[in-house]
């Protein structure tokens, strides 16, 4: 177990309505889940000594800080490569809790992901310059390959190549969480289940990924609170501690189209991450009471449980078909629909399900959790969390 | 009957490629001798206009300073010498040459516009008053029909070389012209494909596609080769770095298959494949000459080149003739 393991808890989550046309800014959305947050762990603003976000996001700590009525800050941080930061926030915010350089911070991420700039619509016509990781589209966008989606899908297919998986083995990853989603009144898909047929049924976007395969764009905002351990266990909610948090990049990595490296059909990045979260908590997969795994398209999901060690390689489409991630399984994951379901927030939402899973909060609450394991991004360096109820 | 008729009847006189390419060594333009000798004044003015500020052109104490018998023209003034001026060029002189010829042809194929797109000189001594320079143009390739940016078209790539009066070689241009069907004729423009980013770590790798060369990083000093480039190797943190050429051989590693959302440059549904070559490296690449269900990982893959638009030309890859469809 390391430093950080436990000094740190989740105090206060807070999030905007889930939308496609939020009609305000975004750094009104920021500044909506944040106020939220910071409400939900019985705090003020003038608390707030920290704030984490995204380099990707657009509303930097200044424009928060100064218009949520925060004073002075000590501490502010930002993660890159996109929703592989989600849960390094946490990380950022923990390690600055556990070394005294600031008592409560805020992570954050908000955006108009739909009516503003759409992630799905990809690369191919971003504003050009010269540096590396603009280059690094030169060797993909000439050839047509420019969206997430189409990035993903070549992982796929070499992964049903080398496993036997099928296209129905991710679509069950899809059903299970508009099944979730169905009874999660935040969610898009709120009381709209798909079935497996529909799913293959789906149009095709990048082969082998179907529509269904794909998680909606979303406007809207998430924060959560941070603080240490021992003041959680003054405030309203029962804290959840971040018994582990870390951040993870393989070799030879590429933001989404790590495809040069000998084997293509794992997440070495997630390998690193898992290692660490077990490490540093002391626990391993099958202390997992529940998992929030990213699901910006289905087929990785199915790597990530390989990684963190719930299953052997190649396997998941056997975990998974085997009932293990519905409410009754023995890893009840996304409840809240995941970013396929619930909403995309760039994975912010899912660490948000994870304190309401180890609060006892969800509406979908599988049973008492003690432990859940969080990821953040996959294919692009990220991050992940374990979150436990306090001992 | 022309040479060039009697080279296309052989294959076939309704065969439009066959008569076009029967076009390939003809000289197009004859032996033809610029109006005046280079003259200082007339680089003066060419000096001038292009704001060269060299004095070795104009000033004969300054050229003599650097060994030189006297002014030199600059030696991109070779094109100047030769032009017809701007009567010629308005009222075409009497009578059919072979240019003309080749120009009513691709007129046919409906590739009525043009653009230049290269020039390349080579040049074997420096000119210097008195000299009388003539030129003559032959053409060395008409390319199969290309989209471009432009619309459809063909580039029609010309040699040219420049002599002095006692016939000797003084410099030779390989000449690149775009002839292409303007818009609302024939297809309309295509958007372009997406531009790459050049920057000082890449722009060896598409330079050397543009001249249909598939190149691979090398380390300098341990030979390790890497793709997607960069400018130090990882195996041994030498800066220093070569490229071997590759033999164009692979096999699909992985494949997608993309349909939306749908970018104008492409026709969908689009394969994009990441392949393996011979010598170990992988790249992202298009798929051609196969329907989108024949692909299969592990298929045999040769090289092929596709000129998206003039600035950009991209290696992509063929199944292996006998596989595929």
């Amino acid at each position: 177990m390391s430093g950080l393991s436990g000094a740190a808890a989740v105090a206060g989550i807070g999030a905007t309505e889930f939308s496609k046309e939020s009609g305000r800014s975004e750094l009104q959305l920021a500044c909506e889940a944040v106020l939220a947050a910071v409400a939900d762990a019985g705090l003020t603003p003038a608390d707030v000594d920290g704030l984490v976000t995204f380099t990707a996001d657009t509303n930097s700590e200044i424009h928060v800080a100064r218009n949520t009525g925060m004073g002075d800050l000590s501490f502010f941080s930002r993660i890159g490569y996109g929703g592989g930061a989600a849960c390094a926030t946490v990380q950022q915010g923990a390690m600055a809790i556990a070394t005294g350089v600031a008592d409560v911070v805020v992570c954050y991420r908000a955006f108009n992901e739909r009516s503003g700039e759409r992630y799905g619509l990809g690369q191919a016509d971003r504003a050009m310059d010269i540096g590396a990781d603009r280059a690094a589209y030169s060797w993909m966008t000439p050839y047509g390959l420019n969206t997430p989606a189409q990035w993903v899908a070549m992982f796929a297919r070499r992964y049903m190549h080398e496993y036997g998986a099928t296209s129905e083995d991710f679509g069950r990853v899809a059903v299970i969480d508009r099944a979730h989603a169905a009874t999660n009144p935040a969610a898009w898909f709120y009381g709209r289940p798909i079935t497996l047929a529909e799913h293959q049924a789906s149009r095709w976007i990048a082969e082998p990924l179907h529509l269904l395969d794909c998680c909606q764009e979303t406007d809207g905002g998430q924060a959560v609170v941070l603080v240490s351990a021992e003041r959680a266990a003054d405030l309203p909610h029962p804290p959840v501690v971040v018994r582990a948090a870390a951040q993870g990049s393989g070799a030879d990595q590429h933001m989404m189209t790590s495809y040069y490296r000998p084997s293509i059909s794992g997440l070495p990045e997630m390998g690193v991450v898992g290692r660490q979260l077990w490490a540093q908590s002391g626990l391993g997969p099958s202390d997992m009471d529940a998992a929030v795994l990213y699901d910006h398209f289905t087929p990785l999901v199915l790597p990530q449980l390989e990684e963190l060690g719930f299953c052997g390689r190649g396997e998941a489409r056997h975990f998974i078909a085997e009932g293990n991630l519905a409410l009754d399984g023995a890893l009840p994951t996304n409840t809240h629909g995941g970013q396929l379901g619930e909403a995309y927030l760039h994975g912010m939402n899912g660490i948000a399900e994870g304190v309401r899973l180890v609060r006892g909060t969800s509406v979908n609450q599988p049973k008492r959790v003690d432990n859940v394991v969080v990821t953040a991004g996959t294919g692009v360096p990220t991050s992940a969390l374990v979150l436990g109820a306090a001992q | 009957m022309t040479a060039v008729e009697e080279r296309a009847g052989a294959a076939g006189a309704d065969d439009y490629e066959a008569r076009l390419q029967a076009f390939t060594g003809v000289e197009l333009v004859p032996q033809r001798r610029g109006s005046d000798p280079v003259n200082v004044p007339m680089i003066r003015h060419w000096v001038e206009a292009m704001g060269e500020t060299d004095p070795v052109h104009t000033d004969d104490d300054a050229a003599r300073a650097t060994g030189r018998s006297g002014p030199v023209a600059p030696a991109s003034m070779a094109q100047a010498w030769v032009m017809r001026g701007y009567a010629a060029s308005v009222a075409p002189a009497a009578g059919h040459s072979p240019f003309d010829d080749l120009a009513e042809l691709l007129a046919e194929g409906g590739y009525t516009s043009v653009v230049a797109t290269d020039s390349e000189f080579t040049f074997a001594r420096e000119l210097v008053p008195g000299d009388e320079v003539s030129v003559s143009e032959v053409l060395e390739s008409i390319s199969p029909e290309k989209r471009t940016g432009l619309g459809v078209g063909r580039f029609v790539t010309t040699v040219k070389t420049y002599r002095d009066a006692a016939g000797e070689v003084v410099a030779t241009q390989r000449w690149r012209l775009l002839r292409f069907r303007p818009p609302g004729r024939g297809p309309e423009p295509r958007a372009l494909r997406p531009r790459p980013a050049i920057n000082r770590d890449n722009a060896f790798w598409f330079d050397a596609a543009r001249e249909h060369r598939l190149v691979i990083q090398r380390c300098a000093a341990c030979g390790t080769l890497r793709h997607p480039p960069g400018p130090v190797c990882a195996a041994c943190g030498s800066l220093e770095q070569d490229t071997v050429e590759a033999a164009g051989r692979g096999a699909v590693h992985s494949f997608v298959v993309n349909h939306h959302p749908k970018h104008p440059a492409f026709d969908y549904p689009l394969v994009v494949a990441v392949v393996e070559l011979t010598e170990g490296t992988r790249l992202i690449t298009n798929l051609v000459g196969i329907a989108p269900e024949e692909v299969a990982i592990g298929l045999p893959v040769v090289l092929d080149w596709l000129d998206a638009d003039p600035e950009l030309s991209l290696p992509v890859f063929r199944p292996v003739a006998g596989k595929g469809t």
